[in-house]
């Protein structure tokens, strides 16, 4: 083998790559295809699976089926990514200039979420937010808010877990953009007469702009998907894609539809991505994430 | 004026923001103390360290945690092989179709978890037999790799990006041979960022609940043991190992960034 890459230089990079490629091609893109195949099945998993064309009618009748969980879900997310936005870009902001010999300790407190479990944090949550916890339960026998005031269960948790969870991804990218900003473009602009507000408007935050996007593809896309905080945090009336397809399959073993809800959801993310990184490459989503 | 009520509203608000992230942690730690009343381990009742001395005292938690830890292990160990080798092959070689490989090996980390799960699962029953079907600890491994090779391939590309190629060249010129160079100059240079990335593999596939939940069948790992006995309470000791774990994963990074700092 050794002889024959010294004649072939050119096979060593293909054959590093090929053991990761090969992974991939059988556990995420024939997944994908298969899941495909299935949206087309009919059947039950106990007399097994037909493929027939005639099925994709699943497609339709799903769509119709969870329309409300289907745009809740793109309701949420979207709210989810503002209010990460608003919330991250001030503390990327000080972390990037004002944080100092702190910088490094800031940045690792923003990560540190991602060192506890996934599901213990949202539990964790629910004490925090519960009825009679120690945020709401003061307030109510102060009198500020009444008996009857609930966040959990109620969108506004869902909404606040999903939140919470993704911060950390809009947090980064934003840091990377800010941080690689030189500053002597914003003393140019002091120098001609900008005040601080305007500097930051012309120059900052054009600038910061690939990371608010990058920050804000990495909070929506698993947003799309979640389950666990709407399950956890809310109610019946909550219920987004993700539970759908999370209790078709392995609830109702309903895999037909479920793959198709599935499937839809991939191919409308997919496509988001595509468009942002023919538009403003990959580099910026990376740096959110490694 | 105007400066100042910035400076000091952003340093305010920076506060609130560290107190939002890491309050969850805090109550989680602070409930593996807690001494509840009935199964619910939600409001605060007393202070006791029972649950910190019968740690495994629940039935089937030691289990799970075990099962976590192996799939962690071997999961890391392939994921982190795979990924080095095509995150070398991405940095140091030049060759048609790379910026289309690095794209495709972006997609798995663009795709919500919920998918790549379903879409295993799907594969598994398609495949209809064993070892794939019912599913097991084995098609669990399966997912956790799918899903860590990619954080791998970026960890470590991102750490070779800095990589001083003229290195290399004056261990060429020392005589050293292709294999020897990179036996011992390459690869003691860029085992920080292998470490780093599959630090991050280890900790990702022993948190995993949402592709885990999907792969897992009847296996429990420790997520799955706190999604369980999330309906009827989850017990103090689950919080007691959860804090375990976030202990040690701290000390890790600790460790890690401290002796890098002592290497530079």
């Amino acid at each position: 083998m050794i002889a024959y890459l010294r004649r072939h230089p050119g096979a060593l990079p293909l054959l590093l790559l090929a053991p990761a490629i090969v992974w991939l091609v059988a556990f995420y893109v024939y997944p994908a295809i298969q899941m495909l195949q299935a949206s087309l099945w009919s059947g039950t998993l106990e007399s097994g699976f037909t493929f027939s064309w005639a099925n994709a009618e699943t497609y339709s009748t799903a769509l119709g089926r969870y329309s409300e969980q289907f745009l809740r879900s793109i309701l949420y997310a979207g709210v989810s990514t503002v209010v990460c936005l608003a919330l991250a870009f001030p503390l990327a902001y000080t972390i990037a200039y004002r944080a100092g010999r702190y910088r490094t300790l800031l940045l690792f407190i923003v990560i540190a979420p991602f060192f506890t479990s996934f599901l213990l944090r949202v539990l964790a949550w629910k004490t925090v937010l519960a009825d009679d916890g120690f945020i709401l339960g003061p307030l109510k026998s102060i009198g500020v808010l009444p008996e009857e005031f609930r966040i959990l269960a109620t969108p506004a948790a869902v909404i606040f877990g999903i939140s919470y969870n993704f911060f950390p991804f809009m947090v980064l990218p934003i840091y990377v953009s800010l941080e690689k900003i030189d500053r002597r473009l914003v003393e140019a602009a002091k120098d001609l007469y900008a005040g601080p507000i305007r500097a930051f408007q012309r120059i900052t935050l054009p600038l910061a702009l690939p990371g608010v996007f990058a920050g804000s593809l990495l909070v929506f896309i698993p947003a799309m998907g979640d389950f666990v905080n709407a399950e956890l945090l809310g109610s019946v009336q909550t219920r987004l894609i993700g539970n759908v397809i999370q209790s078709r399959f392995l609830v109702n073993n309903d895999y037909p539809t479920a793959a198709a809800l599935s499937f839809m959801l991939m191919a409308g993310i997919l496509a988001a991505v595509f468009i942002y990184a023919r538009v403003l490459g990959t580099d910026e989503l990376e740096t959110g994430i490694g | 004026m105007l400066r100042w009520l910035g400076r000091n509203a952003l340093r305010a608000y920076t506060g609130l923001a560290l107190v939002y992230l890491l309050l969850p942690i805090f109550i989680v730690g602070l409930f593996s103390f807690n001494d509840p009343v009935g199964k619910t381990n939600y409001t605060w009742v007393g202070f006791t360290l029972d649950h910190w001395a019968n740690l495994f005292a629940i039935p089937g938690l030691l289990d799970s945690v075990v099962i976590s830890l192996r799939i962690a292990f071997i999961s890391t160990l392939i994921a982190t092989t795979l990924g080095t080798l095509a995150a070398l092959a991405l940095v140091r070689y030049q060759f048609r179709g790379r910026p289309a490989t690095s794209l495709f090996i972006f997609l798995p980390l663009a795709t919500p978890e919920i998918i790549l799960g379903a879409s295993l699962l799907t594969l598994f029953v398609a495949i209809g037999r064993p070892p794939f079907f019912p599913l097991n600890e084995f098609t669990i491994l399966i997912a956790h790799v799918t899903f860590n090779i990619s954080y791998v391939i970026v960890t470590v590309r991102a750490r070779l990006a800095g990589f001083d190629r003229r290195l290399e060249e004056a261990s060429a010129d020392l005589g050293a041979d292709g294999w020897q160079t990179f036996w011992r100059v390459t690869f003691p240079l860029i085992l920080p960022g292998i470490a780093a990335a599959g630090l991050l593999a280890f900790s990702l596939s022993i948190d995993d609940f949402v592709i885990t939940n999907f792969t897992a069948g009847r296996t429990i790992t420790f997520p799955m043991f706190v999604w369980g006995s999330a309906r009827i309470g989850v017990p103090p000791q689950v919080n007691a190992i959860g804090t375990i774990f976030f202990m040690v994963a701290v000390s890790a990074v600790a460790i890690g960034s401290f002796l890098q700092r002592k290497r530079a």
